[in-house]
């Protein structure tokens, strides 16, 4: 046999909608995770956006207060497991098995089964928004007991779309690694993987470790809420302070879950726009290594202020502050990588670029926030909401964009519109930056995070933050027109697509072929 | 990794079951949402029930045929060696994603025990939260709650010396049956197979029936209900879900020893029975935990 069976089996992709629906191939899964997760970013989007336009100046002019935490807390959920995990999951299901010259996903119909998950769930997830008592109401962390005792009714179904997206994404990270450590070309070795591939491997691993913990912690949510246990309530000897310990140990992990294969994203653009080779590869992989195993012991610097023992305070507060070591290693070796380094600035670079810089903004007001005396004053308040959007939107979100202009030649074969490209850009750029910047003013200056309305002396830079939100919003808008446009017509893309790429990706023609590597290729 | 076996990695053509089961899974956890939610109310949960049942209905059988293909797909000698390794890697994190399930359960019991209940009774810097419930005094078990009203301890909790002390002797048995019956079948002895086989099966029924019985003991004559406080929520949560995962792991022997009835498994070719056999051993690695930190300690 001298080819996949599948090659023999079909060609090229089924018609109609079935295509889609029965899918087993990994392009066509990958392509459905990040349509899927750009609706939710433009649906997580608006209600940031209803968010921003209620905070525009003090008083309450659109809103009322309960529904304006149905949006916070909607936001957030849909943000997290909606735009930014399933982006990450397309992007690997495009990219995995071709960088590493495999046939497919592992587990192709178990990958189809991932995806289809996600719309049901967030179906479900969205239709509290009708229910009686409204959407959930308590933070997309939901602390017990608002997500129990004073929960409405609508929490039930919420817990239960939160087990249907992590039976997605344990499924998807289980075959993301079967993948990787089984479906590898020959002389593929670890130490050759592009870093994109291994930072997946390991976001991966933090999947399988602590999506079901959060299947753990709303289980329990669930039984205090309906069958009179008392894991939450002190009144039966239980503690509403383990919730937030069970949450954290899942949510510490997961922000690295959503960070982690941004690193990869943005190691694989920077050497070929640089065109030089990475430098410090293996330094990369230890450091991604060590910020994962990092990421399980830290959890309670999220919990400062909720009153833990001080052993605990200093234990967390100084581990916490070891992340940045690694961290900083990957920064170094980006800047490094640069260095010297023949640089062009298309839009994926422009969008590697200002990940590298908000990025390490966003990381230094996480070093702050680590500092267990000072916590005690920025805890929960606008300052917070600066850090972990600055993580976020210019840390995940840019890398997400920067890799969908970098794949995209690859993917439909034709180039963006670069001008376009570069009008998006600036405009994300510039919107971001007058979004989340004045929050750290608004935030030491002890505006509180979660409130619809606000003391005065905060208005003028709330009314900035509302200004950059919706030129940020509505510049997405730009990247939906070049992507269509880009899939219709465009400058036709070589196989290399860029001049200084490298990689088993870039050998194949583009657009790439339904089925990559029939034969797995031989690589040096 | 040789070119060879790489050159035969199956991928499967287009499928229907996991749209399916997209479906049924949707269904059952919209039918259970609504089932809970209406369990306090005057309306019932008719609609949820009929919803779940569907669900699970559904499910059911979307499972028999989604592996049924891939027995026929074995059977039609598709499946490469470095498939069966995706497999092997496959049910070796689904394991390791369910002793993280349990880990949060074991968790909240080692923080309830040694933090969260001492400090109720005023243990420590943290022992303030003694001042609101005074005089109530931290015990493991916990057999007077700090709200007695809403969350009634129990008056005796299960002596680990008699079921449990049986139920653990049952599952180890059970774990060296089923290696037994995997011995067999390497050397092709078949008749060996389904007797030994069937004695891992015995065994796992028998283990449920001690646990059924131990809850009703719980229920009836112990007051030991979820109601009674952590003590109870604990004991429940954890012993609970590993009886499901027993429930569960009995099943999949019960398919494996119908498999084996109807020939399947070859001696050197069996990964669905090794599966079953991972699967297996966990859930008794799980059960000597429990046994150790929720009955003994």
């Amino acid at each position: 046999m001298n080819s996949t069976v599948a090659a023999t089996h079909h060609h090229g992709p089924a018609s109609g909608i079935g295509r889609w629906l029965f899918t087993t191939n990994h392009k066509d899964i990958g392509t459905l995770y990040l349509w899927f997760s750009f609706i939710m970013f433009l649906t997580g989007g608006c209600m940031a956006l209803l968010i921003r336009a209620e905070l525009f100046q003090p008083g309450l002019q659109l809103i009322q207060p309960d529904f304006f935490n149905q949006m916070t807390t909607m936001h957030g959920l849909i943000m997290v497991f909606g735009a930014v995990m399933p982006a990450f999951v397309g992007l690997a299901n495009w990219m995995i098995p071709m960088m590493v010259g495999a046939p497919d996903m592992a587990l192709p119909r178990m990958n189809n089964w991932s995806f289809w998950i996600l719309p049901f769930a967030f179906s479900m997830m969205l239709l509290t928004l009708f229910m009686e008592g409204g959407a959930p109401n308590f933070g997309w962390t939901f602390y017990a007991p608002l997500s129990t005792t004073y929960a409405p009714p609508s929490v039930t179904y919420f817990i239960f779309a939160v087990h249907m997206m992590g039976i997605s994404s344990i499924m998807g990270a289980i075959n993301i690694i079967a993948t990787i450590l089984n479906l590898r070309a020959p002389g593929m070795t670890l130490m050759k993987m592009p870093l994109f591939v291994w930072t997946w491997l390991i976001t991966a691993f933090l999947l399988i470790a602590v999506m079901p913990v959060l299947a753990g912690v709303v289980t329990m949510m669930l039984m205090d809420i309906h069958f009179g246990t008392s894991f939450f309530n002190a009144a039966g000897g239980g503690d509403p302070v383990l919730f937030q310990h069970i949450f954290w140990f899942f949510g510490h992990p997961e922000v690295y879950i959503m960070i982690l294969p941004a690193f990869g994203i943005v190691s694989e653009i920077i050497p070929t726009f640089a065109r030089k080779r990475l430098f410090g590869y293996a330094s990369m992989v230890y450091a991604t290594a060590s910020i994962a195993i990092l990421s399980f012991v830290v959890w309670a610097h999220h919990m400062f202020t909720v009153g833990l023992p001080l052993a605990g305070e200093l234990f967390f507060m100084f581990a916490t502050m070891l992340i940045a070591v690694p961290t900083g290693v990957k920064v170094f070796n980006w800047v490094a990588t640069m260095f010297r380094g023949s640089m062009t600035f298309e839009t994926p670079m422009l969008f590697a670029l200002a990940f590298v810089v908000l990025f390490t903004i966003g990381g230094f007001s996480g070093l702050m926030l680590a500092i267990a005396p000072v916590d005690f004053q920025y805890h929960d308040t606008y300052f917070v909401v600066a850090h972990f959007h600055y993580v976020l939107v210019p840390g995940a979100v840019f890398a997400i964009m920067a890799g969908a202009y970098y794949w995209l030649p690859k993917w439909c074969g034709n180039y963006y519109n670069e001008t376009m490209g570069k009008v998006h850009f600036w405009c994300s750029f510039i919107g971001v930056n007058i979004t989340f910047f004045p929050m750290h003013f608004i935030g030491l200056a002890g505006m509180p995070r979660r409130i619809p309305d606000y003391a005065l002396q905060f208005a003028d830079f709330n009314a900035v933050a509302t200004v950059g939100a919706f030129i940020f919003g509505f510049s997405q808008l730009i990247f939906l027109y070049n992507v269509i446009s880009c899939i219709r017509k465009g400058k036709q893309a070589s196989a290399e697509v860029w001049e200084g790429s490298h990689g088993l990706e870039w050998t194949i023609p583009s657009p790439a072929p339904y089925h990559s590597f029939s034969e797995p290729p031989q690589v040096k | 990794m040789s070119t060879q076996d790489y050159q035969s990695y199956y991928v499967p053509e287009q499928s229907r079951w996991p749209i399916l089961a997209s479906i049924s899974l949707f269904l059952m956890a919209f039918g259970a949402g609504t089932l809970m939610t209406n369990l306090s109310s005057e309306s019932g949960g008719g609609l949820g029930v009929v919803l779940l049942l569907a669900g699970a209905l559904a499910m059911g059988l979307i499972l028999v045929g989604w592996f049924g293909n891939v027995i026929n797909e074995s059977h039609q000698g598709l499946y490469s060696p470095q498939m069966d390794r995706s497999f092997r890697w496959g049910m070796s994190w689904f394991i390791f994603s369910e002793v993280m399930f349990f880990a949060a359960f074991f968790g909240t019991l080692f923080y309830v025990r040694t933090l969260a209940v001492p400090w109720l009774g005023g243990e420590g810097d943290k022992g303030v939260s003694n001042m609101l419930w005074q005089g109530f005094s931290a015990e493991w078990p916990l057999m007077t709650t700090p709200d007695q009203s809403t969350f009634p301890g129990p008056k005796e909790v299960i002596d680990p010396w008699h079921i449990p002390l049986l139920n653990t002797i049952l599952l180890i048995s059970s774990s060296f049956t089923v290696t037994l019956a995997h011995k067999a079948l390497k050397l092709n002895l078949r008749s060996r197979v389904v007797f030994w086989l069937g004695a891992t099966i015995a065994l796992g029924l028998v283990f449920l029936y001690f646990q059924a019985y131990e809850y009703a003991v719980a229920y009836n004559d112990l007051g030991l209900t979820l109601n009674a406080g952590i003590y109870g929520a604990t004991f429940f949560i954890l012993t609970g879900f590993h009886g499901m995962h027993v429930t569960l792991g009995t099943i999949m022997l019960i398919i494996i020893f119908l498999r084996v009835l109807k020939g399947h498994f070859n001696s050197d070719k069996h990964f669905g029975f090794e599966a079953v056999a991972w699967y297996w051993h966990f859930v008794d690695v799980v059960w000597v935990g429990l046994f150790l930190f929720v009955y003994i300690i």
